[in-house]
């Protein structure tokens, strides 16, 4: 392309100059025949020719440069034209174009579900809480540093970032907490953005909950009946109210809303963390005063007719373990293993993992998705709720063929798979019945033997404070249940430990009177707390299953180095069968992406269930499961049909529940359960005191 | 001949290699030339030969020439762009900063000012930002995109028509058309920039925020400034909202009382408010007698328009302001019905006069405050327009003289801005007595049916169309008008709109506070027709710039083309006043903020409300701040530090320095307080209104 491009372009200059001596050329030959002052012609020609001589040589000097810049210049010259060319087009046509192009090639769309119902006649009726997720809400600067001078009121997390890209460590120095107090460090003031702006898109055309504010707007919504309790993500539940009040402006807002709209009860969406956030809010409204938002203890039963929990993680979710305890998960792992170099800690000093590491070590409310519950919820060395039981080989014909008649719950092979061991370092640890495997108590193995010269790393993790027996004595345990996996965040990483175990708990309750289940580290477990007294209210659980979702993980000590991360998941590490449940160093099970469906669904489907000392009032409980169906074209973007963590919030079916429920509806009117998975078997596999 | 025949072998040569520039080539050629100068056979054929040789690709290349430079030079261009955008990325953030002016905030921080009272902003007319929550096709992909506000003017070039059809408000109910549903955006995003880069109240925001406020006690009370007051709470819960939001931030900040900041027509909006909140269910908000005692410390009204503006007056009457109108006159085609058949004005008449915010800036208080036919409250102000120029060419003994000529002026050439709309410059300067009275019972005897002959003859109509020839002509025969006489008026030309504005809003003075009839919604924003409420320890601030020339009273002309879709009155900008007048274009000026006079600014904080009156039986206590206008001296300074004008003020200095004191606990009399430039007591004692 362009060779011929430059003989053009030097053709066409060359031309143009030997027009020009031409023209001179022949001038002469005139003057010559007309002129009979043939020397005094001749030294005119002489000049003339010196001069030719001259230009061309110039010209020719230039035409060199041609070639090459200015061709590139040519090049890039007629790909903006044509760009501006097209955008121009773009910009006059009318809107209707691309809409009817994309009618032609996939046929007709189908209606998005509020407009459907509003055909059917739907109104809005109970006003609508959002209550986003963790990462999903926008967070906004108002007090910074130096180096943000200037960017006061814009967004430090959604939006596009701001122009926090060109300042990663300013960036990471004001989206950290402090690391003792779990709030803002000194100097730094960083708020949740609020309204519905807050969290309605992730990033610029990455949807979270616009989609659904739309469809709510189509029957009738505006921003006076919908509310985005907007809350810092980052801190711990209480400290959310301890900071900005955030609990007493839920409430507050919420008694608005039911007081503008003629005492019509509030229907509540919590989405992934937000799920736990509002059943710590529900406790806290109705504790007394100092402690609580002394609401009284009918506050939920006049407010709140339905709670929709999305994607929720009631019962937390292994990923944040991997998170907690090296800062990877599925894909970063995967990713590090195409390309090892690539995010590893030497390379361009610029040490991404420790830095990341560090910022969500800070943040609080990750404590709150470590898994609830130990190994009476999320199996043992040898069980667990997903799998038969192994040793139990007189009923394996039948399981076999209720899988293959059932067939649609399970997305792998689950066969010889410990889902109960949550970390195992190497993959023969993972399998080996429990009898066989060894394990060495690390607990009493003091730590700092070789006192790493922790001071060459200019990030401070508290693995450098580990020696290297200890670290090798956290690989000998080789196997880790979700009972034991506390103790090992523990062991790795008693400050941050102790900092989020004075606001978060993990266990299941015994006796739910003990007063000291008042304490508000309690609240937002599901198994430590009673449900409000509330027997008209109704949750649900909406989520997506048919998705593979991290389970358990196998970890390998990372090669030495002074301020490396000491644990890496083992990448290298597949399952036996093409379908087998283990890839790349991570056990799959059926879920959300995010969440397993044991952690969603169980306590809709039998924790809560009627009347158990869970759920004194008995609130009816609904399990809504949406199955994942990759979006048919690349019109359709993510999905109308998907089942992931995020892109189920654009799940057309999820949607027009939501509305029905929000126009008036009950559970039953909008079909009771509707179950995809074995979450109901799963459940009854659990052995918990109801 | 041999050297045509090398001449053809280097060319054949050439070719087979294809990859030496043709360049190279014609430097062969010269080197043959130069070689044979003498021949001239042999140049004639060499000449011959290049013909030919041209002969072949000619066609291509002249294509070429013409796009390919255009495209060389954009491209060129595109580079160079890049690169230099690409250094100044590269450069470090801190070097491009320009050097901004340490706002108050900053100083106030270093002498340990910190966040006290919750504070809550109240935006005025038009600063507003509003979205979109439903609309007809012509919106799609719009939805809770702005349509007003904030940067989204592209979309009104896109699809003006669309725009003003949803922007417009249902004629009858003054609230929305079927199918669209247009709100206010909530939060501090809805009125902190106006346009990109034209603040609103984000310089205040920021300054408030370097003493710690933020999110939780810093609140923004956006409604639709399009609607009349009590119907943002009809439709929006607008004040309910407001009033659980003062609950909310006086609980969550340890029962701190809210300093509470309008701006311009918000100023009425929170009076109203006041007011509403105080009253019983189900017209009020049924907060009780104690209730702003109770939730307010202060209410600092900026640029405040508590009696009205005149510039309304205009607006309504003409859809034209000052500045339009000197467009008009300067280029007087541009925005004239015929072109392109836009009908701009008639357009944005209809879409002004759908909203009743705009009644409610009206001139508030009749002939007692605005003045009558002869005599004003402002009488005797001197217009220095031209003082500058005289100052500076003249000695200080001719200065005298100067001024004393002015003053010869005014007696003769005495503005009377009592006459808010006169027709014709005489009827602005005459005596009363020698006018036509406007008497109000001639309009009514004017028929206004006898009129159909053109009623249908524009798809923008407006009121106009629906009046005859000959009414048109009788209210400019009726010469000029006051501030009473003025609503006859709008009655008797908009009929429509006035009756259903007049519903919500009541422009006149309560002989009686205590008639029961007061206790309707309608007055609640006129402080003229309430009283404020039972708070002794509240405090009321007028804060406002003075030293602009501001539009007081208009005159004007009948508009000279008659057809059926025009408005058929202008400003007759031709009217110029002598030397020091305060007319120019049409326009008499008076001193205020550029928006809203001094008299409706400062009256009520000066005399109306001053000590226990019966407008404020509590004796809230009140005063006033005057900023004198300074033109930015620097381009660094934008739109300036000391701007005294209606928006320019929110970026002050010293008014954001006022705000933060209060707001971090200070007194009225703490922060100095009256500050007086203009002649505002003096206006007020002229003006005879029993207190």
């Amino acid at each position: 392309m362009s060779k011929p491009l430059s003989f053009y372009r030097s053709y066409f200059l060359s031309k143009t100059m030997s027009f020009l001596r031409r023209r001179n050329g022949t001038d002469s030959s005139k003057t010559r025949v007309a002129d009979p002052n043939i020397k005094k012609d001749g030294a005119a020609d002489d000049d003339k020719k010196k001069d030719e001589y001259k230009i061309p040589q110039r010209r020719n000097y230039g035409s060199k440069k041609w070639s090459c810049w200015d061709n590139c210049c040519w090049f890039i010259g007629l790909i903006c034209s044509i760009w501006w060319f097209c955008l121009f087009l773009y910009n006059t046509m009318p809107d209707s174009i691309p809409q009817f192009v994309t009618m032609a090639i996939t046929g007709p769309l189908p209606d998005p579900p509020g407009v459907k119902l509003r055909k059917e006649g739907l109104m809005a009726n109970h006003p609508v809480v959002l209550v986003p997720g963790v990462v999903t809400g926008g967070l906004e600067l108002w007090e910074g540093r130096h180096c943000a001078e200037g960017l006061l009121g814009k967004r430090l997390w959604g939006g596009s970032f701001g122009e926090f890209y060109k300042r990663p460590l300013c960036w990471l120095e004001h989206i950290s907490l402090d690391n003792d107090t779990g709030f803002d460090p000194p100097g730094i003031r960083v708020r949740p953005v609020t309204g519905l702006v807050a969290a309605d898109y992730f990033a610029t055309g990455y949807f979270v909950w616009a989609v659904v504010i739309a469809n709510l707007a189509h029957i009738g919504y505006e921003e006076k009946s919908l509310y985005m309790a907007a809350y810092d993500w980052r801190l711990s539940f209480q400290n959310t109210e301890i900071r900005d009040q955030s609990l007493t402006r839920i409430k507050s807002n919420i008694e608005l809303l039911v007081a503008t709209h003629g005492g019509k009860k509030v229907v509540v969406l919590p989405h992934s963390m937000g799920v736990q956030y509002f059943l710590h809010f529900m406790k806290w409204v109705e504790t007394p005063a100092p402690r609580g938002g002394g609401g009284g203890p009918d506050w939920c039963a006049k407010h709140i007719k339905a709670i929709m929990n999305i994607g929720a993680p009631f019962l937390g979710s292994p990923k944040s373990i991997a998170l907690h305890f090296s800062i990877e998960v599925r894909d970063i792992a995967a990713l590090r293993a195409q390309a090892p170099g690539l995010l590893d800690k030497d390379v361009l000093g610029l040490q991404t993992f420790k830095h990341l590491m560090r910022m969500f070590r800070t943040w609080d409310a990750t404590f709150s998705m470590i898994p609830k519950g130990g190994e009476t919820i999320w199996g043992g060395l040898d069980w667990s709720p997903e799998t038969e039981t192994v040793n139990n080989s007189a009923k394996k014909g039948t399981d076999n063929s209720t899988r293959n008649t059932g067939g649609n719950g399970n997305i792998c092979n689950t066969k010889g798979v410990n889902y109960g061991r949550l970390i195992s370092f190497s993959k023969d640890w993972a399998e080996t019945h429990s009898s066989k495997i060894e394990r060495v108590d690390f607990k009493h193995v003091a730590k700092g033997d070789k006192l790493t010269n922790s001071s060459n790393c200019d990030i401070w993790l508290e693995y450098h404070e580990m020696g290297n027996r200890a670290i090798k004595a956290v690989a000998d345990h080789k196997v880790y249940t979700a009972g034991s996996i506390l103790d090992l965040l523990h062991y790795v990483a008693p400050k941050l430990m102790a900092r989020g175990a004075s606001h978060f708990s993990y266990g299941i309750a015994d006796d739910l009177d003990d007063p000291k289940y008042d304490e508000y580290k309690y609240w937002s477990n599901p198994l430590e707390t009673k449900l409000p007294n509330a027997p008209d209210m109704e949750i649900y659980s909406l989520y997506g299953v048919g998705l593979p979702t991290e389970r358990g993980y196998i970890y390998k000590v990372a090669p030495p180095s002074d301020c490396s991360i000491p644990f890496q998941i083992d990448t290298s590490v597949d399952g036996d069968s093409e379908d087998s449940c283990l890839k790349g160093g991570v056990f799959s099970g059926d879920g959300d992406e995010t969440v397993p469906i044991i952690s969603a669904g169980f306590m809709c489907a039998k924790g809560w269930r009627g009347k158990t000392r869970f759920n004194p009032s008995g609130i009816r409980t609904y399990n809504r499961e949406y199955k994942h169906a990759p979006p048919a074209n690349l019109l359709e973007g993510r999905g109308t049909q998907s089942g992931s963590h995020v892109d189920l919030l654009g799940n057309f079916a999820l949607i027009e529940d939501v509305l029905r429920v929000a126009a008036g509806a009950t559970g039953e009117d909008i079909g009771g359960d509707r179950v995809y998975s074995d979450i109901f078997k799963w459940s009854e596999r659990i052995n918990i005191k109801l | 001949m041999a050297s045509v025949l090398r001449f053809r072998k280097l060319c054949y040569v050439e070719s087979a290699v294809k990859c030496t520039s043709v360049g190279y080539e014609s430097f062969e050629i010269d080197e043959k030339l130069d070689e044979k100068e003498e021949d001239v056979l042999s140049a004639n054929h060499f000449a011959l030969e290049i013909n030919k040789k041209r002969k072949q690709p000619k066609r291509q290349p002249k294509e070429w020439r013409c796009l390919d430079s255009c495209c060389w030079i954009i491209g060129y261009l595109c580079t160079t762009w890049w690169l230099l955008l690409f250094c100044y990325h590269c450069l470090p953030v801190t070097l491009l900063r320009v050097p901004e002016l340490p706002g108050p905030g900053v100083r106030l921080k270093r002498e340990g000012l910190t966040a006290l009272h919750p504070v809550v902003l109240v935006p005025g007319i038009v600063t507003g930002g509003l979205e979109l929550w439903e609309g007809r096709p012509c919106a799609d992909g719009l939805f809770r995109k702005r349509l007003w506000g904030g940067g989204s003017f592209t979309q009104i070039f896109k699809r003006p028509l669309c725009l003003l059809e949803h922007l417009s408000l249902h004629y009858e109910t003054g609230l929305d058309p079927q199918g669209i549903r247009v709100r206010a955006v909530p939060g501090l995003v809805g009125a902190d920039y106006f346009a990109p880069g034209y603040f609103v109240w984000a310089v205040l925001i920021e300054n408030l925020a370097k003493i710690g406020y933020e999110g939780k006690n810093l609140h923004m009370a956006a409604y639709d400034w399009r609607l009349s007051f009590q119907n943002t709470e009809i439709r929006d819960h607008a004040l309910t909202r407001l009033k659980s939001k003062i609950e909310l931030m006086y609980i969550s900040n340890g029962y701190k009382k809210v300093v509470a900041v309008p701006h311009s027509m918000g100023v009425i909006y929170f009076l109203h408010f006041l007011k509403w909140v105080e009253t019983p269910p189900p017209m009020g908000g049924g907060g009780g007698p104690g209730w702003c005692a109770k939730h307010i410390k202060a209410v600092m009204n900026i640029g405040p328009a508590f009696l009205g503006v005149p510039k309304a007056v205009s607006n309504l009457f003409s859809a034209e302001g000052k500045d339009v109108s000197y467009i008009r006159a300067m280029a007087p085609g541009v925005f004239d019905s015929e072109i392109l058949g836009l009908q701009t004005f008639e357009r944005v008449m209809r879409m002004a006069r759908t909203w009743d915010s705009i009644v409610s800036l009206l001139p508030k208080g009749g002939e007692v405050i605005w003045g009558n036919m002869d005599r004003s409250p402002e009488e005797g102000h001197v217009c220095d327009f031209s003082k500058k120029s005289h100052s500076k060419t003249s000695l200080t003994t001719n200065n005298i003289n100067n001024s004393d000529v002015k003053r010869g002026f005014l007696v003769k050439d005495l503005a009377n801005y009592g006459r808010i709309i006169s027709f014709g410059k005489p009827a602005s300067v005459l005596h009363s007595s020698k006018l036509p009275t406007a008497d109000s019972k001639e309009f009514s005897r004017t028929s206004t049916s006898e009129n159909f002959n053109n009623f249908s003859c524009g798809e923008a109509w407006t009121e106009y169309d629906e009046m005859s020839r000959q009414s048109i002509q009788n209210v400019a025969a009726d010469k000029a008008y006051t501030t009473t006489t003025l609503l006859d008026l709008l009655r008797f030309v908009a009929p429509k709109m006035m009756r259903r504005a007049e519903a919500h809003f009541s422009h006149g003075i309560a002989e009686n506070l205590d008639d029961p009839k007061y206790n309707h919604y309608k007055y609640w924003s006129n402080p003229l027709e309430t009283k404020l409420s039972d708070a002794p320890d509240m405090e009321i601030y007028c804060m406002y710039g003075v030293g602009i020339p501001t539009e007081r009273s208009y005159v004007y002309k009948l508009s000279p083309n008659s057809r059926c879709k025009s408005i058929p009155y202008q400003i007759d900008n031709s009217v110029h006043g002598e030397d020091g007048s305060c007319l120019k274009g049409g326009v008499y000026f008076a001193d205020g903020d550029e928006s809203v006079p001094v008299l409706s600014a400062g009256f009520m904080c000066a005399k109306g409300w001053r000590g226990r009156t019966r407008f404020n039986p509590s004796g809230i206590a009140t005063y006033i701040r005057e900023y004198r206008h300074k033109p930015p001296t620097s381009l660094m300074e934008g739109r300036g530090i000391e701007s005294g004008s209606h928006v320019d003020i929110m970026g002050n200095f010293a008014l954001i320095e006022d705000i933060m004191r209060v707001a971090a606990g200070a007194t009225g009399d703490e922060i100095g307080g009256d500050q007086i430039h203009s002649d505002i007591i003096k206006m007020s004692e002229r003006i005879n209104l029993g207190l």
